[in-house]
């Protein structure tokens, strides 16, 4: 396998020259797409994108082409069209490159969207924290309204769609699509109960909604342009298209790299595209997919069939990067944020870390989350403090136990699997925490 | 009910037992139609579906069907198949559709509860002993019945604001609320007065008034009812009493012709608080804050406790003695009431026979707010139409027998409650009368009269009133009255046998309802003892063209007698 990149997504982002401005943009054959397009049949479009088998990049990497096909078109009620920027996974930061440095292609992707779904009005709900984001993108989208590509009659046909720029509030929350929803309606972001509030049939203003992520948008402008069939050739069956992973932690190399699905492993990622690990580091454990996925402790050995029936057996450095074999390996490969972690790495203050990010984040709406996440939090943070007990690891899996698919939304999900992949995976670190504590007897106890 | 006929009914099977209910109905509601309780907390009848608690996690499943052929697939036992969901489900939120298959008491559903109750309790105060809502607490109910009964957290609980001041009549204590967001929607929903929201995320979330807002509208005290947990407390009943020790009896509210059902709160004689009693064609579960006060009056300064003649105290006795000499001496005229029960009504009637004459109503005005309060301030003035005592709507004064008074063509004028001198009769015309006063209070009226009899509040009797919608509601009465007072109807009953000089005539419930069901068209089949708590709609075609001043308001539309019809 290769270990060079194949730059969709990221094809002109951070070469010499290329800047943000819309001519730039169309110097490099942009808008090009939206153009032909707009001449297609909305139907022809939304069919390319089943046939694509693109899968959204936001995390849960539901089948985009079915998400669009969910759409109630019998109410009568105008279609919304919202691009999810919250990006507050967590890790991840790739959306955040396409926005500030190439601003165009989301929003040519858009409006293919826009079109193929009808839409009446998009949104973009860009993450309150980047505030030049937001900038860049208001600006972005006067030049493209200047150029005809939003507005009135776009491309000279008579299809409509305007773009409306929202920033939100900074809350991490606002990444849940129904959550964004009530944030984008002004209200507090709680996210709603699925039934009845589906976006695709209740969802902004309780009209038909879709709500995707920017990478994922991004990439209907290459399905529209090369095809669904051919698009669903980069990659490999159900995991097509390229995929931008956003790699932290401790590599030589941290950054963003696009290569296709299940074109490279997890270990070639780490050691031959981020430079490996610090000198004299051991890799420890490695989060594939955005702090709320399972962590993947190095040394595991994977061993499972996947969908297609074809059995596997790997080590953490064989896992191919692509949705279905992380999945298969008890994780996720979510927003595509890999962290890495070496062997310098206390677990109980990593997970301490995560739970207070999540504790912090919890919108308080539903009681296991918002309850059990500050819970989990403070436990973590006693046990790094150095006041453990023997029955802080099994308490701990229990209250994320308490929480997982209990909640409203997928937090949840988010804020439990952290916990019970740190603490079933390395118990013996919190074990250790335990016998080494501060006071002999916890005074509660 | 043509609507609710189109309804299909579907079968769902909760914990074994098949319950048939109209499609759509939620999972909570069916199952308390089999006795089964999903706990809950954020849910409430008459509000929205938040589904935020989670208390209510119950285990769903769908009976298996062969795909091809539609039937159904069978275990080995022959039981139905049923594919389960792993993942539960909100009760709340589930709404009963055929082939449902529920399980509230499974090692998942019970392992929910759980979950949820220690949750719930992790950073709620657990001081029970010192808390105003104990013995009416959800959050202690289900803990005894759904928690695990240790507590494994050894943190330090969130520290909240404590005697937060909502607003007049609310105080809130913040470490308290489970934040299950009931208040917030009533707000929203019913009062449509969005004063109350959540400030702050996850578990320190906090709710609060909007800045520079208060939760100062009239139904406020709603929001008290129906928190699930000590949060919310009456300024005017916390920690005045414990629950326990109080008796509840049903009652109506008196502070207009909607007919508020009402439950009254007493211990030894003494009442401490008024709450709404659910009626889903009257109330639904709210009443006014306005309507909780009413109970003051019976211990009121000039509450009339002793009969008196020309301002002097007598002995009951006498005093009937010395009213029935009076009455028939010339001519007199009546000043009836609407708050007056619908028996007291009947039996008045029977005094008028007595010594025949005009019959004057006032009416009891006020300013309607679309939702429990009638501009109607009676509680009975369909009673009074209802048993004869007038046939048309009373007017804003009593100029007619302002007339009567002043060409002296009466000598007495008997007056029930009402103090007419706030309807242009001066005082000093008054007591050129011979006034004989019954009423609960005194006051310049009373002052003036030759002999002014006692009477018991709502709260001190029982008997019915006919609302706004000709619906029929009885009260029972709560605490005994002052020392010495008969009720209304044994009052009027001794006066009419003296007059006759008979022996006491009927005068408890049952036998004048029995009179009444035989006199009264509108009455016939009913009984006082067989009326139903929430209350009988009678046929008001009679009253058709009468054009009643009350506007449309929760459950109420002015021309609903007619479509009744």
């Amino acid at each position: 396998m290769a270990t060079e990149e194949r730059r969709m997504i990221l094809e002109h982002i951070d070469q010499p020259g290329y800047d943000n401005s819309i001519d730039c943009y169309i110097k490099h054959g942009g808008y090009e797409v939206l153009k032909k397009a707009i001449l297609r049949k909305p139907e022809e479009l939304c069919q390319e994108v089943v046939n694509s088998q693109l899968r959204g990049r936001g995390g849960a990497g539901f089948s985009a082409g079915m998400k669009w096909g969910f759409l109630d078109r019998k109410s009568g009620k105008p279609v919304y069209l919202i691009c999810n920027a919250d990006e507050s996974e967590p890790g991840t930061f790739k959306d955040r490159q396409i926005i500030y440095k190439d601003p165009h292609q989301l929003i040519e992707g858009m409006m293919i969207t826009a079109y193929a779904t009808q839409t009446k009005l998009a949104f973009i709900y860009i993450r309150g924290e980047m505030y030049d984001g937001a900038r860049i993108l208001e600006h972005a989208v006067e030049e493209a309204r200047a150029k005809g590509f939003i507005g009135e009659n776009i491309c000279g046909s008579s299809y409509s769609c305007d773009i409306i720029i929202y920033r939100g509030a900074g809350a991490y929350i606002c990444g849940e699509e129904t959550g964004l929803i009530e944030s984008l309606e002004g209200k507090r972001p709680y996210p709603r109960i699925k039934p009845p509030y589906f976006p695709a049939i209740l969802g902004l203003y309780q009209s038909p909604t879709v709500v995707n992520n920017v990478e994922t948008l991004c990439h209907v402008k290459f399905i529209a342009e090369m095809g669904g069939a051919e698009f669903a050739k980069i990659g490999t069956p159900n995991n097509t298209g390229t995929r931008v992973w956003c790699v932290s932690g401790d590599v030589q190399k941290p950054g963003y790299y696009e290569f296709p699905c299940g074109a490279i492993t997890l270990g070639q990622l780490i050691y031959e595209v981020c430079g490996g690990l610090n000198p004299g580091r051991t890799l420890k454990a490695v989060i594939p997919g955005g702090s709320s996925a399972k962590v993947l402790r190095a040394g595991e050995r994977y061993q499972g069939k996947l969908k297609d029936g074809t059995e596997f057996d790997w080590t953490l450095d064989d896992i191919p990067l692509d949705f279905d074999s992380v999945s298969a390996c008890g994780s996720m490969s979510g927003s595509g944020a890999v962290i890495v972690m070496d062997d310098s790495r206390d677990m109980v203050q990593v997970l301490g870390n995560i739970n207070s990010f999540y504790a912090h984040e919890s919108c308080g709406q539903c009681t296991p989350c918002r309850e059990g996440s500050l819970w989990m939090k403070k436990i973590t943070a006693r046990m790094a403090d150095g006041d453990a007990r023997e029955q802080d690891a099994d308490l701990l899996l229990s209250i994320a136990k308490q929480i997982e698919g209990r909640t409203i939304c997928a937090f949840g999900e988010a804020c439990a699997w952290p916990t019970m992949s740190f603490v079933s995976k390395f118990k013996e670190e919190f074990s250790e925490k335990a016998a080494q504590q501060k006071s002999t007897q916890h005074p509660l106890v | 009910m043509s609507n609710l006929q189109s309804i299909e009914n579907v079968n769902v099977n909760i914990d074994g037992i098949d319950i048939l209910v109209p499609k759509g109905t939620n999972i909570i509601e069916a199952a308390a139609q089999a006795n089964i309780e999903i706990p809950h907390y954020c849910y409430h009848p008459k509000l929205s579906i938040s589904g935020n608690c989670r208390m209510c996690l119950v285990e769903m499943g769908m009976a298996m069907k062969d795909r091809t052929t539609g039937q159904s697939i069978f275990e080995d036992d022959g039981t139905q198949k049923v594919a389960w969901i792993p993942r539960p489900a909100i009760a709340c939120g589930t709404q009963a559709s055929a082939g449902m298959y529920i399980k509230t008491k499974s090692e998942l559903a019970k392992s929910c509860q759980e979950g949820v109750m220690e949750f719930l309790l992790i950073n709620h105060p657990l001081d029970c002993p010192i808390c105003d809502q104990a013995g009416e607490c959800r959050l202690q109910e289900f803990a005894t019945d759904y928690g695990r009964g240790y507590s494994r957290f050894v943190e330090n609980k969130n520290v909240k604001p404590k005697r937060t001041i909502l607003g007049p009549r609310v105080v809130l204590d913040d470490e308290r609320c489970i934040l299950c967001s009931r208040c917030v929607r009533f707000c929203q929903e019913v009062i449509k007065d969005d004063v109350l929201g959540f400030v702050d995320r996850g578990s320190y979330s906090t709710l609060t008034s909007y800045p520079g807002k208060q939760l100062d509208n009239n139904y406020s005290l709603n929001t008290v009812d129906i928190c699930p947990v000590g949060a919310l407390t009456d300024s005017d009943f916390r920690f005045k009493m414990r629950v326990w020790f109080l008796k509840r009896t049903k009652s109506i509210c008196t502070e207009s012709s909607v007919g508020v059902n009402t439950e009254v709160w007493s211990r030894e004689g003494e009442i401490y608080r008024i709450t709404p009693r659910r009626n889903d064609e009257v109330n639904d579960t709210w009443m006014a804050d306005s309507g909780r006060d009413i109970y003051k009056q019976v211990t009121a300064d000039n509450r009339l406790r002793k009969a008196k003649s020309n301002g002097v105290s007598i002995a009951f006795d006498e005093a009937h003695i010395r009213f029935t000499e009076i009455f028939p001496m010339g001519k007199t005229a009546y000043v009836g009431s609407s708050h007056m029960s619908v028996e007291e009504q009947f039996i008045f009637k029977k005094l008028i026979q007595e010594n025949p004459g005009p019959i004057f109503w006032v009416n009891n005005k006020g300013e309607g707010d679309g939702l429990l309060i009638s501009s109607d301030r009676s509680p009975n003035l369909r009673g009074a139409f209802i048993t004869g005592l007038i046939n048309e709507l009373p007017k804003d004064n009593l100029d007619g027998l302002l007339e009567l008074m002043n060409s002296g063509e009466i000598q007495n004028i008997v007056v029930y409650h009402q103090d007419i001198t706030q309807y242009g009769i001066s005082p000093a015309l008054l007591k050129r009368h011979n006034v004989l006063y019954l009423g609960t209070h005194f006051n310049k009226t009373s002052d003036v009269a030759r002999v002014a009899i006692p009477t018991l509040t709502v709260f001190e009797k029982s008997g019915t009133f006919i609302n706004q919608q000709f619906r029929l509601q009885k009260f029972a009465q709560a605490v005994p009255g002052p020392v010495g007072l008969m009720p209304d109807i044994n009052t009027l009953t001794r006066l009419i046998s003296i007059l006759r000089k008979e022996s006491e005539i009927a005068s408890s419930l049952p036998l004048i309802w029995s009179e009444m069901n035989m006199q009264i068209d509108q009455f016939k089949g009913l009984s006082f003892e067989s009326l139903p708590d929430s209350g009988v709609l009678l046929d008001a075609s009679a009253f058709d063209k009468i054009n009643f001043p009350e506007v449309q308001s929760l459950h109420f539309k002015p021309n609903s007698a007619i479509l009744a019809k």
